[in-house]
């Protein structure tokens, strides 16, 4: 007896399956069913929650295969997408795989042909299904539920729940993710489709769930929308690169989303303002160097870029011959030369007036001016303490010191601090480890670097006398150097 | 000033971390936690938890452990001279957050970068810390990435790859002289130094682990690093010439390309502009060239233009696939892999299916279409057995025919 004589022919059947995804279930029914060589156009598959009226009349109890039958031929290829195709919510999914089973007995290299429509069409159901799937991992949100819990043990009363809206059959498939996953946590997931429940030891599935029964809010995602809206650069919006990835099918589930209309909203505003921030200091009227010391001295009177500039002070210019092959720079003015509007008139000018003469240096043939060119001070009374300037206000100012070596060409630059060698160099240098050799700078003159004077004055004794010393061999250096170059 | 809550501390940190282009989780060994007493897998794939509005993925929870900074670097919001807010974290409390974010299937796990304070290695130590409480204390078995600080000693850094997934040293400059211009306090000697320990340390550990199941694991989703694109002169292809050094001398697995955004507090010496986005995406296509089209880094910077840098209206294939208009057409029933792989507009998986099924038909125009994105863009640079397009790769204005149209401002998309 052949297959053919087997089947009743004109004879539909139907295949009532007993769950959505079970694929178990179908193959045993399609294996016996292309056996007895029914076509695909003879079945109808019927999900639980399927109509199955227009068959109604079609034949439930399944054909037997003969004896002789051969054994049904499907690839690895086939089944593996077959298995995951079949949690695609499209009704036809069943008669899909098995019109490509039926197929594959004539032709069984056909899954390799990915231009046949039947082919193209199961690849998408199982791609639709992955992607739902790893949706799925990405944006469920557990909250947290402090519940009873009998079974004891020390997080015993947490109790993780999610509410997620799979649009595939997926939820069974994935329970296994989630309990490798979250093996030693208590955790739900409710969806419209069933929900799977894990207590750390065993997984049970229930009925399905509606939005309501899944808790609506935990504390951590206050933190959590922190984070997300921190993370967010608005310097590179990309909404359509969002939207791709996370469309906004899935939005109400997830805590976060509900920032993403304000945030696109700024961020144009955001950049806006961090360019116009650093626009303010660095560019406009400064774009043109000021060509005279003396138009360098009435800027800086107007300069207001850093907070120093904005309190009660004067600028102090630098002073000296415009021909001066040495520069001497320091810090800041202080109290006294923001009063006299000269640098180097307090206690640490003097100073250093006492060192240079020592060395031999003449104070009246350098330039002496300073890294920062207004005084930043504290006012405590009627005191007005001494300030360091920042990193930030020494770099801003530098335009100024740039502009005076430009027009000066000194070919020596003696920096008197770490501050002032910031002002040169744009960076923070360790004075004890560049002192005492020259760093040639762009223009081609050279840097010196000592300790300010002023460092001299807040020491005592032997300390004193040992720094002392150094700034002595420094300066004599220095000179030692000038009349080489000089030479 | 008062004390920072959580809440203050992670907004600075996150958005301190945000310059950072890797966010992948994807690569590492499988790990789960059945059997352990904590949470947490990695089943090779990476995922993405989140979207932010820059388009980027949201997989690990990116912070830095503080923002507090010895050096300078120019382009860096959080170098020594920047006025913003600053925050630290204790070890504990990044890895409670971990914690609490994963068990929320918020994240896939943690990558780790810090300021550095104090010194080097009292940094790396800190980073290494969390880590290791994280992986010790609680069993976590979710990704860890670590970014491992190039001045500090070899031996921490071993460390950090003991128990992270990945760890990545950033070059930060394509070229040395960027490097010494915008990072001050950096030496790419040192930098490149430190990826030939860790690579060193890979291929000890996976010699080892052939040898001994139970050998520890060195950072099984390998190393990385991050350049920063359009802060200094350098040129895509000095970009490219860099990226494959790299990935040739460190065997690592990914170089990211960051455009360089505007930072607030900016300093003096970077451009206040960003580079067009389009310019991050070239280079990326470019990559993806060497890494999965099989073109060699001279041939990627064969598709440059004169001022060394990739054309930003076409993509570096097609920009390629017109200056060497004699390669075609390739014709798609005949041809090899490695020809089908040049074609402009056909991926790996589209020349996969072609392979797969002309040993079935021979491929029409049609078919093609089936198989790929887009005909259009394919069809001047291939031949199918109905279909011929010799006169056209000899047109002068082909590159205009193909070229994407101008489009609106991404700002007002969507």
């Amino acid at each position: 007896m052949t297959a053919l004589q087997h089947v009743k022919l004109g004879t539909y059947y139907v295949v009532h399956l007993p769950e959505p995804d079970d694929f178990d279930f179908w193959r045993e029914r399609a294996r016996s069913l292309v056996q007895c060589d029914v076509p695909p156009d003879r079945i109808a598959w019927v999900e639980p929650s399927g109509s199955g009226d227009l068959f109604a009349h079609g034949e439930r109890r399944m054909p037997v295969p003969p004896m002789d039958a051969r054994p049904v031929r499907a690839n690895r290829r086939f089944v593996s997408l077959a298995k995951n195709a079949i949690l695609h919510s499209d009704p036809e999914r069943f008669a899909l795989l098995y019109r490509l089973l039926w197929r594959l007995q004539s032709n069984p290299r056909m899954m390799e042909d990915k231009a046949d429509l039947d082919v193209r069409r199961v690849e998408e159901l199982d791609k639709n299904v992955r992607r739902d799937s790893h949706k799925m991992h990405a944006f469920v949100r557990f909250r947290l539920v402090e519940s009873p819990n009998d079974s004891g043990g020390e997080e015993a009363g947490e109790h993780y729940v999610a509410w997620f809206e799979p649009e595939h059959h997926i939820l069974r498939a994935n329970a296994g993710f989630f309990m490798r996953r979250f093996s030693n946590m208590r955790w739900s997931i409710l969806t419209p489709r069933g929900s799977l429940h894990w207590d750390g030891e065993t997984m049970a599935e229930g009925p399905p769930a509606e939005r309501h029964d899944a808790p609506g809010g935990d504390p951590m995602e206050d933190l959590w929308r922190t984070y997300y809206a921190s993370i967010f650069n608005p310097a590179r919006l990309k909404i359509g690169a969002m939207l791709k990835e996370m469309p906004k099918k899935y939005w109400k589930n997830m805590p976060e989303a509900s920032l993403i209309p304000d945030l696109i909203a700024g961020a144009q505003g955001r950049e806006a303002s961090m360019v116009e921030k650093g626009k303010s200091v660095f560019s406009g009227e400064f774009e043109e160097r000021p060509d005279t010391l003396a138009a360098i001295d009435k800027a800086i009177h107007a300069c207001r870029k850093c907070p120093i500039g904005a309190l009660d002070n004067t600028a102090v210019m630098g002073e000296g011959p415009q021909d001066a092959a040495l520069m001497i720079v320091g810090e800041q003015p202080g109290d006294n030369e923001d009063l006299a509007g000269r640098p180097f008139v307090g206690p640490a000018g003097q100073l250093l007036d006492v060192h240079l003469e020592k060395a031999g240096i003449d104070r009246r043939a350098a330039y002496l001016t300073n890294a920062v060119k207004h005084f930043k001070y504290v006012q405590r009374g009627k005191r007005r303490l001494h300030q360091n300037p920042g990193a930030k206000e020494i770099d801003i100012c530098r335009w100024w010191i740039e502009s005076e070596r430009a027009i000066v060409q000194p070919k020596l630059v003696l920096a008197m601090g770490a501050s002032a060698a910031r002002g040169l160099l744009g960076k923070t240098v360790s004075i004890s480890k560049v002192r005492g050799t020259p760093i040639p700078l762009e223009d081609g003159s050279e840097l010196w670097v000592t300790a300010h004077p002023s460092y001299l004055l807040r020491l005592e004794g032997p300390a004193r006398e040992e720094q002392a010393r150094l700034f002595d061999a420094d300066l004599a250096a220095v000179k030692a150097r000038l009349a080489e170059l000089a030479g | 000033m008062a004390q920072q809550t959580i809440l203050q501390k992670l907004e600075i940190l996150a958005d301190a971390a945000k310059y950072d282009a890797s966010c992948a989780s994807s690569g590492t060994a499988k790990k789960n936690s059945l059997g352990g007493k904590g949470i947490g897998s990695t089943e090779g794939m990476g995922i993405c938890h989140a979207y932010a509005p820059d388009g980027r993925c949201i997989s690990l929870l990116k912070i830095l452990l503080t923002n507090h900074c010895v050096f300078d670097c120019h382009y860096c919001v959080n170098r020594k001279s920047s006025n913003v807010a600053r925050a630290r974290f204790t070890p504990q409390e990044v890895v409670d957050l971990t914690l609490a974010f994963y068990r929320r299937n918020y994240i896939e796990g943690l990558f780790l970068s810090s300021g550095i304070v104090k010194n080097s290695n009292h940094t790396m130590e800190q980073i290494v810390e969390v880590a290791r409480i994280l992986r010790e204390e609680h069993d976590f078995r979710g990704y860890i990435h670590l970014k491992t600080i190039p001045e500090a000693d070899a031996e921490i850094v071993h460390q950090a790859g003991l128990y992270a997934d990945r760890v990545s040293i950033n070059v930060e400059l394509p070229t040395d002289s960027g490097l010494t211009r915008l990072a001050p306090d950096k030496d790419a000697r040192q930098i490149e130094g430190a990826m030939g320990k860790v690579k060193a340390d890979l291929a000890e550990a996976k010699d080892a682990h052939k040898r001994f199941k139970h050998a520890p694991r060195f950072a099984p989703a390998g190393q990385s690093t991050q350049m920063i694109v359009g802060a200094d002169a350098a040129t895509d292809a000095d970009i490219v010439g860099k990226a494959s050094r790299l990935y040739d001398n460190f065997r690592l697995r990914r170089v990211y390309y960051s455009a360089f955004s505007p930072i607030p507090d900016a300093s003096a010496v970077l451009p206040l502009k960003r580079p067009p986005l389009i310019r991050e995406h070239r280079l990326y296509q470019s990559d993806w060239l060497m890494r999965f089209y099989g073109y060699k880094p001279a041939e990627v910077m064969q598709a440059t233009e004169a001022d060394g840098n990739l054309p930003l209206d076409i993509d570096p294939k097609l920009a390629w696939a017109l200056k060497f208009r004699e390669q075609f057409p390739v014709d798609v029933n005949r041809s090899t892999k490695e020809q089908l792989l040049r074609v402009p507009g056909l991926g790996v998986k589209a020349v996969g299916k072609i392979l797969a099924s002309r040993r079935h038909r021979a491929l029409r125009l049609d078919d093609v279409a089936l198989l790929t994105q887009s005909i259009t863009k394919v069809r001047p640079f291939i031949c199918t057995v109905d279909w011929r397009p010799v006169m056209l790769t000899d047109r002068a204005d082909l590159r205009s025919l193909l070229a994407p149209k101008a489009e609106q401002l991404e700002l007002f998309a969507a």
